[in-house]
């Protein structure tokens, strides 16, 4: 009786997880080893050839040729997404605390500009980093007649522009699960590490930011791995001119219709992002461990 | 202190009368609270005064404690002097600096805070190496440094574990070690033992006076348990309403309380209305349930000063409390030792207590 009430209690959680999830995931999984159809979709014969493709290049004489030209867009797109976490964490730190050192009221309206964003399309707002960036937008209109430049800066379309869409499009999960750890940090705790003669730079460095970290790991991860595979901004204000994972991707399922072939890349991404939390748990849990052998 | 004060200390407005010691500041003033008041502007309404004007000298090696009721001031004082606060008037120097300006981490003081405050990502050991470690100390002075203290706590051979996985009362010693560690001038203690059971709460009194024996550090206590500043204090202040009312050693303030207040805050009072015992009415007299003897009415009851009927016994093992209903519905406690002729509810009784017992108050 008990047993069945919990299993009725989890049932809905257990049905989001599984069909909006895990049943994808293994179409994905399973789309990745059949052989693409040219019209689009796939035909039943199983093969290897879209990781085939990921590695190498076939050449006309049907040999295999080792190309890294994927492997760049990969390392690219992780080097677009690291620097995009680095950025959200150096900016949402200190907004994530102007917020919780504000007053309750204050407080509530501050997070509530923060998700403010979130009611607007992201396609839209990315539409208008285009207006506001391009060579007659505001920001060159602005500099012009300020008369700081003659010539319009190249603001739009380079790994800047990609960088200030994504930063803008996940700064905020970033500053929601960082403030959520400061706000529970006991404002007693900053009281007695300056009682102790800490400066307030140690204060932050001994005190706010050790405890401030799981928050700050939670938004890494709400940050990096939609940025990974994020295809709007690399696309709209990076002029698609250098291909990032995400249009990678998205270009398989549509103008390419090699569906094999994308779901295999987001295996490949999805098995990555894994990997590096299961190291990072795996970290986590040993730390405790270490924790509990000196208790004993 | 070589600066003379216009004022004995201790005298404000308002508690110059019951000031209990105005002597001159010795040279061993280690903290001097002189006319300090403090306010807090809330948001749309009046501003609070947490503190109104009050003035007291804390002596070096001195066990002070700051007693009274929630909301009477005394912990926004230590606030005070710890600097977490700055006041709103006054002044407060602590041994020869004034520390007005000093921000928290720059005063010879260390905090005990009611929560403890302990840093829960840093095991026993790093707590009580903060503070050093933010002086800089030499790592070796640290680590001998930090082992002494933990060994002046009783908590040797808990260095390595985490504040979590320790019992109130040992996280209680470790927020003392981590504040005696860098060997501060004065140690504030902010209601250190509230939230210890009884039992531990004696053991940690008996502790706490140990400590500031041994280290000859001056400390200040704030508690709202009288039983608690009568046990430890050298010298207990007591706080009602932003004021200090009386300030004393702990038997004068028992024995001697300036006004109605300090005698029903401190131990047990009977408070009795002047006019119950025929004297003026705007008086009323004060005597300690201890201090009443009680007889069978119409024995010897010559001396007497008043009579009434027991309405109320309660043993309490080594005592029994007595209520006593006397002229005009007054009701008088009794506390006598058990061994004695035991009265019953509704025997008539005959009461008396020396004159040096009972005191006259008027406010």
């Amino acid at each position: 009786m008990e047993r069945n009430r919990t299993l009725l209690l989890i049932a809905p959680a257990v049905l989001v997880i599984g069909f909006f999830m895990l049943i994808p995931m293994f179409i994905a999984l399973a789309y990745s080893f059949l052989t693409a159809n040219p019209y689009g979709g796939v035909l039943p014969p199983p093969t290897f050839d879209a990781y085939v493709q990921f590695l190498f290049q076939r050449d006309f004489d049907d040999s295999l040729v080792y190309s890294p030209s994927y492997i760049f867009i990969i390392l690219r797109s992780v080097y677009l997404a690291v620097a995009t976490t680095a950025i959200c964490l150096v900016l949402g730190l200190p907004v994530a605390w102007y917020i919780v050192c504000q007053s309750e009221a204050r407080r509530r309206f501050l997070l509530f500009v923060i998700t403010l964003p979130f009611w607007i399309n992201t396609l839209i707002r990315t539409y208008c980093w285009i207006l506001i960036l391009r060579d007659e937008g505001v920001a060159n209109n602005l500099l012009r007649h300020l008369g700081l430049i003659a010539q319009p800066l190249p603001l739009l379309y380079n790994d800047g522009s990609i960088l200030l869409g994504l930063v803008y499009t996940f700064l905020p999960f970033m500053v929601l699960p960082i403030y959520s750890t400061l706000e529970r940090i006991d404002p007693r705790l900053i009281e007695a590490a300056y009682d102790l003669y800490a400066t307030r730079m140690a204060v932050f460095r001994r005190v706010v930011w050790p405890l401030a970290k799981p928050g700050a790991l939670a938004g890494a991860t709400l940050v990096f791995a939609p940025s990974l595979g994020s295809f709007l901004a690399p696309d709209l204000l990076g002029g698609g001119k250098k291909l990032l994972i995400g249009s990678l991707i998205q270009m398989q399922f549509t103008s390419s219709r090699n569906w094999p072939f994308g779901a295999a890349l987001s295996t490949v991404v999805t098995v990555a992002v894994l990997l590096v939390l299961v190291w990072r748990t795996r970290q986590t849990y040993r730390r405790d461990q270490r924790g509990r052998e000196q208790r004993a | 202190m070589n600066q003379a004060h216009p004022r004995p200390l201790g005298s404000s407005d308002r508690t110059s009368a019951s000031a209990g010691e105005a002597q001159p500041p010795s040279p061993a003033t280690m903290i001097d609270v002189q006319d300090v008041s403090k306010s807090f502007l809330a948001k749309g309404s009046s501003p609070v005064h947490a503190l109104k004007t009050v003035s007291v000298a804390i002596r070096d090696n001195e066990f002070f404690t700051l007693l009274g009721p929630s909301g009477c001031g005394k912990t926004t004082l230590l606030r005070l002097i710890a600097g977490f606060e700055a006041p709103t008037t006054g002044r407060i120097r602590i041994g020869d600096i004034d520390v007005a300006a000093l921000p928290p981490q720059k005063r010879p003081v260390n905090t005990v805070f009611q929560s403890y405050a302990l840093f829960p990502h840093l095991n026993v050991a790093e707590n009580v190496a903060f503070g050093l470690q933010m002086r800089q100390w030499p790592a070796a002075e640290i680590d001998s440094r930090v082992a002494e203290t933990l060994a002046m706590v009783r908590l040797e051979g808990f260095a390595r574990r985490r504040p979590a996985q320790l019992s109130g009362g040992q996280q209680q010693r470790v927020a003392l070690a981590r504040a005696l560690a860098p060997k501060p001038s004065v140690l504030l203690l902010d209601e250190p033992l509230s939230a210890l059971d009884l039992k531990l709460r004696k053991e940690m009194q008996n502790e706490l006076k140990r400590l500031q024996q041994e280290t000859g550090i001056t400390f200040v206590l704030v508690t709202h348990d009288q039983e608690e500043a009568l046990a430890m204090s050298d010298r207990i202040a007591v706080m009602r309403d932003g004021l200090i009312l009386q300030i004393g050693r702990p038997k004068d303030i028992y024995d001697n309380p300036s006004c109605r207040f300090v005698a029903d805050f401190i131990g047990e009072a009977n408070l009795i209305p002047g006019e119950s015992l025929g004297r003026d009415p705007a008086l009323t007299v004060t005597v300690r349930p201890e201090r009443i003897l009680m007889g069978p009415a119409g024995l010897g009851g010559a001396g007497a000063r008043i009579w009434g009927k027991i309405s109320a016994v309660t043993f309490l093992g080594l005592d029994t409390l007595y209520e006593v209903r006397i002229a005009g519905e007054v009701r008088v406690r009794v506390r006598r030792r058990e061994s004695e002729e035991g009265f019953q509810r509704g025997d008539p009784v005959a009461l008396d207590w020396p004159a040096t017992a009972e005191r006259e108050l008027s406010s």
